[in-house]
């Protein structure tokens, strides 16, 4: 720590859109070999911030210094000229394209405007080599998991000899295994002097990657600290307010049994599952990705067609691959990816808290205009929607509101159980723990939850139950009671990773091979 | 110019109000600046006789385009319309003059003849998984087919009960009127029904309606069958126009209709798109032509026009698009 220069400063920026400055007087330091990173709810600016360093956005007041040296970054190619790579949430790669052509995207070397294939296949096996990537050069990137595809994502990046880099939530797809896999790229980046910014909702990965903390709270510079601050702390710094539970999870006494799931099974996806929901309960899905919870809870949810197996609901059955009857007979399902597949994102906010109750509240072929804005109104303030109005199209909301909007309409459709997939994905720790409290409400009204998440502090803190499911089967099931994130690891990786059998029981161990499976996870294909 | 600076405070307001409304209604804009500008180039724009005019040659295709309306707020497109409406018209001449039905069963046979179409590009769009543009394709060719194997290439003579279709009424002229009920039927089915109401959460995001329990397919084979009707509607009144079924009617109407609905704000992308645009739209091509044709604009001319018009309305969209966001 010995009077270190930052490579990269935003000395007092600040940022305005029309009359809402969004940034206001931030100050942000990047140190060789140190991770700095952005903490703050959705809606701080972060996202802001780091489009000032990588040239996308500029400036409308303060200073940026590269070295120490006041300069302008009017576009990204003056960033990339800098050696300031940026790799953004979403996945920026062509999925059939090779991994070399990927990594080398955009840079392409060639000669007479046909590409040395050669010199292309070389010099991104150097890019994959600094980051230790092992992976076959002529395999379309699609075909590899998400975690790797990350990775190519920082080989494509360090490319261009970046000298700094800016992860913006680069974990937020990722299961545990895989992100321990970017945390050793980071590590040896850091050992390599390479400066890091790093932005990620999850206090535990700040503590165990970071160096220092840049607290940021509606567009402002709340703090720099070190990044083994108490996490109490950072929370308060960063909602500015305490939050006192996390997991407000009051349990009661289960009732009849709502949900009963017996021997389903689908081909290639997931096989034997069987469990039961009663009322007041919540269920936790725990696993890896591509372990099968998603293609169960949406086969449930009638979404997906099943083979062999039967789902009742109080008793009676549920025909298979049927959305419409799933919904008229109670069930709600809130997807994995709200964008894609939850919300209709040009649609109003009324529009898609009514989707469920449209044709059920429809008179002669008539909407109920009346009820179904009536209903939506008083929805959207149960659920403490903020918005302007309930005409505003549903993608000015944040990303946590937005869930709520997709929750709401089950709500709305007075839905009994509920299938939950990632429900707290991408929301930030206030909206987060508002959910909680919707849940809570359901279970606490005679409703089942069945709620999958990636998050093993969310499972434990507010399930009942925990099943666990691995390799599309169900690994085990453990009361949340006494339930430790170890137990519930070492049950997900019971039938996948060979290297970690010998804690395990011995009915888990199923040889794998030591190569990547490609997941049976949809966003891969 | 001096009042308007001399109360800057009272007059912005609805200035910028007027500003936000032209910004939202570029078609309209456009509509009345060019009327504005053809009847400065020519009086005779302004006529009665030339509304009038203008309105029935702006029926057919605003017929067409309001069925339109409805597959492209679905993200669809249906390539079939001037075909099916060739259809129509010829099977009621058909049953007309070969068969000898009554003209009013005949005028109801052309209704459904586009109605059946429609609903046949319908499930094969929606349960046989053809994309849209490919099974409406399929459905101009075999239409368009079926129209020459019936008529044997000839034109056929229309049911009196058609030819009132292209008549008057009173002193209006009945296909305009026959534009103003398609209109009111499309805002009212978009805007009233959980029909239409389903089809903006389809054409929006058809996963995200699926999972919320809209019954997607069957809205598919509705908005199809619905836009085949609207298409046999428009044939009877095109038919009637001319007392007679042609074998090569309304080839390439399609393209017209869809570019009213474009020119209306509907996005090919799905789940936008309203009646009243759509209705500009196909104002806007007709008045374009009608413009054109008074001041002795060739008619290869005028397709170029109306191709700059397209881009140009969408163009405008576009941006519009990015200056809000």
């Amino acid at each position: 720590m010995s009077d270190p220069t930052p490579v990269l400063s935003l000395d007092g920026v600040s940022k305005r859109f029309g009359p809402v400055t969004v940034v206001d007087h931030v100050s942000v330091n990047l140190y060789p070999g140190k991770v700095t990173a952005l903490l703050g709810e959705n809606g701080a600016g972060k996202s802001t911030v780091i489009k000032m360093m990588c040239g996308v956005y500029q400036p409308d007041g303060g200073r940026i210094l590269v070295d120490g040296k006041e300069t302008v970054i009017p576009d990204t190619r003056t960033a990339e000229a800098h050696g300031i790579a940026t790799i953004h949430q979403e996945l920026n790669l062509a999925p059939n394209m090779s991994v070399a052509e990927n990594v080398m995207l955009g840079r392409t070397p060639s000669a007479f405007g046909l590409v040395r294939r050669g010199e292309l296949r070389r010099r991104a096996k150097q890019a994959l080599d600094r980051i230790g990537l092992d992976v076959d050069l002529d395999r379309p990137v699609g075909t590899l998991g998400v975690a790797r595809q990350q990775l190519v994502e920082i080989a494509k990046a360090l490319a261009v000899d970046a000298r700094i880099l800016i992860l913006d939530e680069p974990t937020a797809a990722l299961t545990g295994r895989e992100i321990r896999q970017l945390f050793d790229v980071v590590e040896e980046l850091r050992a390599k002097g390479v400066a890091m910014a790093f932005i990620s909702h999850h206090l535990e990965e700040i503590a165990e990657i970071g160096d220092t903390v840049t607290v940021l709270r509606d567009g402002r510079f709340v703090g720099e600290v070190p990044a083994t601050t108490e996490q109490d702390e950072l929370i308060r710094m960063m909602v500015g307010r305490d939050i006192e539970d996390q997991f407000p999870r009051h349990r009661s006494d289960p009732g009849e049994v709502l949900l009963k799931v017996d021997g389903l099974t689908a081909e290639g996806r997931f096989r034997d599952v069987s469990f039961e929901v009663r009322a007041g309960e919540v269920l936790g899905m725990a696993g890896l990705v591509g372990a099968g919870r998603t293609e169960v809870v949406r086969a449930i949810a009638g979404a997906d067609d099943y083979e062999a197996g039967t789902v009742e609901l109080l008793g009676r059955r549920l025909p298979k691959h049927r959305v419409t009857q799933a919904i008229a007979r109670g069930i709600g399902h809130v997807p994995e990816d709200r964008k894609a597949e939850g919300l209709v994102l040009g649609g109003t906010v009324e529009e898609n808290l009514g989707y469920a109750t449209l044709w059920s509240t429809g008179h002669a072929g008539l909407a109920d205009r009346r009820g179904q804005r009536r209903r939506a109104d008083e929805v959207s303030k149960r659920l403490r929607v903020r918005l302007a109005s309930l005409d505003q199209p549903v993608r000015d909301l944040s990303g946590g509101n937005q869930q709520k909007v997709v929750f709401g309409r089950w709500v709305q459709a007075h839905s009994r159980v509920l299938l939950l997939d990632e429900p707290t994905r991408g929301v930030d720790v206030g909206a987060k723990v508002e959910i909680y409290e919707l849940i809570n409400q359901v279970t606490d009204n005679g409703g089942a939850v069945v709620m999958v998440s990636s998050e093993l502090p969310e499972v434990l803190g507010m399930s009942d139950r925990i099943l666990v499911m691995s390799r599309g089967r169900v690994a085990g099931e453990l009361p949340a009671e006494g339930a430790t994130q170890d137990r519930v690891m070492a049950l997900a990786v019971s039938a996948v990773e060979p290297g970690r059998a010998t804690d395990l029981p011995q009915e888990g161990i199923i040889t794998a091979s030591g190569d990547d499976p490609a997941p049976p996870d949809r966003k891969a294909s | 110019m001096s009042t308007a600076t001399a109360t800057p405070a009272t007059r912005t307001s609805p200035g910028r109000r007027l500003g936000q409304f032209a910004l939202n209604n570029g078609a309209l804009v456009g509509l009345l600046v060019l009327c504005l500008a053809l009847f400065i180039a020519t009086p005779r724009f302004l006529t009665i006789p030339n509304i009038i005019n203008i309105g029935i040659q702006a029926a057919v295709v605003a017929i067409l385009a309001f069925g339109m309306t409805f597959v492209i707020v679905t993200a669809g497109i249906d390539l079939s319309v001037g075909s099916v409406a060739a259809l129509g018209a010829m099977v009621s001449a058909f049953m007309f003059s070969d068969i000898g039905l009554p003209g009013w069963l005949t005028l109801l046979i052309g209704l459904l003849v586009g109605l059946a179409a429609g609903a046949v590009s319908g499930l094969g769009i929606a349960y046989g998984k053809l994309p849209a543009f490919i099974g409406t394709l399929a459905m101009m060719s075999v239409a368009r087919g079926l129209t020459l194997v019936v008529s044997d290439g000839t034109p056929l003579k229309t049911a009196p009960s058609v030819n009132a279709m292209g008549g008057d009424l009173a002193f209006l002229p009945v296909p305009i009127l026959m534009m103003a009920l398609a209109g009111v039927v499309c805002w009212f089915v978009l805007n009233r029904t959980i029909l239409g109401r389903s089809m903006y959460a389809i054409g929006g995001n058809t996963e995200a309606a699926r999972l919320s329990g809209l019954p997607v397919r069957k809205v598919l084979v509705a908005v199809y069958a619905l836009s085949g009707l609207f298409a046999g509607l428009a044939g009877m009144v095109l038919a009637g126009r001319l007392s007679s079924a042609q074998p090569q009617a309304g080839v390439s109407y399609e393209l017209d209709a869809i570019a009213a609905c474009v020119i209306g704000g509907a996005s090919l992308a799905g789940g936008s798109g309203r009646a009243s645009g759509t209705l500009i739209g196909a104002i806007l091509l007709a008045v374009i032509r009608n413009g054109l044709n008074i001041l002795n604009v060739s008619s290869f001319w005028q397709q170029v026009v109306i191709g700059l018009v397209i881009a140009l309305a969408v163009g405008f969209d576009v941006f519009r698009a990015k200056k809000t966001h």
